[in-house]
């Protein structure tokens, strides 16, 4: 059972994110960058399913210089191998360019499943699986969380609206992972020792038979015209009591209906 | 000169982070109330490594350098000092003596369930009538032909109950002085070893500290720890490590102090604005940001220093010195910036202005340092002149 664990490295969800000079990219002075907690899901389940399978798990990163840190983390974590595909600062947010790119760096590997995370946290397009996917020509199962994987073939739960869909499928093919999949474990000291003197490859978009400076131009398939912060939260509303209770109940009552209209 | 940490030091800054607000923030409030002493964290911490991680890996360990064992300190301590000083103790004053003054056999007998966590360490040092002066001991050890047999009562003893392996200092003879001392690994798992009631502490209440009659208490011939009569030497040179721990430890409160601190002044409001638009209260912060930094800056010199060839006493003693002072001032500040609510138990700044209190006194009090640093500097001016 070899894997392929597909990571991208994000700000850490707790950064406070400022947009940069530009008005398109968010400035990244300051910003701590971790690994998308969903790509811990899904190095969780690769982890696991070669603990108990056998095989070897490899993690792959289209991203800048930066995202090593992401791939030695894995590694700290217990993959075997790390692969980065330098690059991505100006195909960021797109996912078809980013699928083009992944496709191309795992096609010639062995791999019986490759596993995603659902959405990378931050741009949030949960795109890249699918599209993965499709280069790949293979089956996919996003938002999933439970996984059996026997010989050849998989069963997996995935979140629908309302339920969840029992999905079967022969393998190989790409599994996107969503929170509650798995509890992500630490980096044991062992592992984060062990992490250094694991191979990173290092690997050129161009290597790859792929021309980035294209992938960001004339075949892009996004591009930002603008970032905008949300508008900041309005200050709550507190209704006093103290005095009144009931002509307070009955104020929230009518707020709840007929300004928030949530009842 | 390089501050910046490298890609292991912080990956195990962020691992440690990680697991301290995961496991240990849940349940420090609660461990505060109750005392009890949390064993599955400690499981948890052994298989992670964080209990011997100076330990190289042949004896099971990580191999892990010093700056990475004091900023795993300071995240536990952040959220949970009690917990912070068990595994201290347990890395510094326990692993490491055996690493570094224990023979092959000794380090291939206890490292590897230390360091994996199956067995928690400890240190006994301190008596009822010696504290500070701790080469007054009394606690007598005899040769009885195929073991030694120990005698004497031990204070303060932290892990106590809850740990396994001691390295315990005695003497043949008081009237030898220094030059009758010496140190054994002592398995508390035995009759002869008798822990006493927990101590009634003022904070830290999580970690397990009692007085330990050793009343017969046998210790295998070959776990004597270093030559016979150079037992205070292992104490002293262990001191001069494990004090950073200490130090870190004080680091990681003042630290999370600020961070209470600043939330609470974010918020309440008082004369129209949040307490930190009032300049008194913003500077107060300024000045607790600036004074744990220092702190910060001297422990990890004092790091560096214990990497040098020849002795850093001195160093060691300084940031010891400086860091739990500067965080019983930091803590102290940071409630008083949350005015009565401070003063309630409701609030995590109560509990770390007991827990900080220990850090002036345990491991060398701040007088104690104080004699360290300037027999040192005496020392300076002698060859000097
Ligand atoms: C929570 C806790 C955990 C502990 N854990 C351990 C442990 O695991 N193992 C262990 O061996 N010990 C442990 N100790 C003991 C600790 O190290 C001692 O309390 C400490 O060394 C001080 O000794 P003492 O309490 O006897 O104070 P004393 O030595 O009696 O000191 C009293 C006061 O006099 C001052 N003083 C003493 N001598 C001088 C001098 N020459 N000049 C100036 N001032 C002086 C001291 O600084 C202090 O302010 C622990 C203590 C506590 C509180």
């Amino acid at each position: 059972m070899n894997c392929i664990v597909c990571m991208t490295h994000v700000p850490d969800t707790a950064s406070i994110i400022k947009i940069g000079p530009d008005g398109k990219h968010i400035d990244e002075s300051g910003i701590k960058w971790i690994v998308s907690p969903y790509d811990e899901y899904a190095l969780e389940a690769a982890l696991q399913l070669v603990e108990a399978q056998g095989g070897e798990v490899t993690v792959v990163c289209y991203g800048p210089a930066r995202a090593e840190a992401g791939l030695r983390e894995c590694l700290a974590r217990g993959a075997h191998k790390a692969v980065h595909v330098v690059g991505g600062e100006e195909t960021l947010g797109d996912s078809m360019a980013i699928a083009k790119v992944l496709a191309a760096a795992v096609k010639d590997r062995e791999y019986d499943v490759v596993l995603c995370g659902v959405k990378g946290v931050g741009t949030d397009n949960s795109q890249v699986p699918q599209m993965l996917a499709e280069l790949l020509d293979l089956p996919h199962v996003t938002n999933v969380t439970k996984l059996d994987v026997a010989e050849g073939t998989f069963t997996a739960e995935r979140e629908v609206e309302g339920g969840v869909e029992v999905v079967e499928s022969p393998l190989p093919a790409v599994v996107a992972a969503t929170k509650g999949l798995n509890e992500p474990r630490y980096a044991s000291l062992k592992g984060i020792m062990a992490a250094k003197r694991k191979p990173v490859e290092k690997v050129e978009v161009s290597a790859l038979g792929l021309d980035e400076a294209a992938l960001a131009g004339a075949e892009a398939t996004y591009s930002v015209r603008a970032l905008e912060l949300p508008p900041a939260k309005e200050a709550g509303k507190v209704i006093q009591g103290e005095d009144d209770p009931k002509a307070a109940a009955a104020e929230l009552a009518r707020l709840l209906r007929d300004e928030a209209k949530v009842i | 000169m390089d501050f910046a940490l490298d890609d292991q030091q912080r990956m195990v800054q962020e691992m440690v982070r990680s697991f301290a607000e995961d496991r240990l923030r849940p349940g420090a409030a609660e461990r505060d109330r109750t005392g009890e002493f949390p064993h599955e964290i400690f499981e948890e911490m052994g298989e992670l490594g964080l209990l011997g991680m100076f330990v190289p890996e042949e004896y099971g360990g990580a191999g892990m350098d010093l700056l990475s064992y004091l900023l795993a300190v300071e995240e536990l301590a952040r959220v949970d000092a009690s917990v912070a000083v068990g595994m201290s103790v347990t890395n510094s004053v326990c692993c490491y003596p055996i690493l570094t003054f224990g023979t092959e056999e000794q380090k291939r007998r206890y490292l590897p369930e230390l360091a994996s966590g199956r067995a928690i360490g400890g240190f006994m040092l301190t008596e009822p009538h010696a504290g500070s002066d701790a080469a007054s001991l009394k606690t007598r050890y005899r040769d009885a032909g195929d073991h030694w047999v120990l005698d004497g009562s031990k204070a303060w003893i932290t892990n106590a109950g809850v740990g396994r392996y001691f390295v315990c200092l005695a003497t043949r003879e008081p009237e030898l002085g220094v030059r009758g001392i010496s140190a054994f690994i002592l398995d508390a798992d035995q009759d002869g070893v008798i822990v006493d009631r927990p101590e009634a502490k003022m904070g830290l209440k999580s970690s397990r500290t009692a007085m330990v009659t050793l009343d017969g208490a046998r210790v295998p011939k070959d776990a004597m720890l270093g030559e016979e009569g150079r037992g205070f030497r292992v104490a002293l040179g262990t001191l001069d490590h494990s004090r950073l721990g200490i130090a870190a430890q004080a680091v990681g409160i003042a630290q999370a102090a600020l961070e209470e601190a600043l939330r609470y002044a974010s918020e309440r409001q008082q004369f129209g604005r949040p307490l930190i638009g009032h300049q008194a209260i913003a500077f107060r912060l300024a000045e607790m940001d600036t004074e744990i930094a220092a702190a910060r800056a001297l422990l990890w010199h004092a790091a560096w220093a214990a990497g040098q060839p020849g002795r850093h006493s001195r160093e060691s003693a300084r940031a010891k010195l400086y860091a739990s002072e500067m965080a019983n001032r930091v803590v102290g500040q940071a409630l008083q910036v949350h005015g009565g609510y401070g003063y309630s138990r409701e609030y995590t700044i109560e509990r770390l202005y007991r827990d900080v209190r220990v850090t002036t006194i345990y491991e060398g009090t701040s007088e104690v340092q104080k004699l360290v640093i300037s027999r040192a500097l005496a020392e300076l001016a002698g060859t000097l002149a």
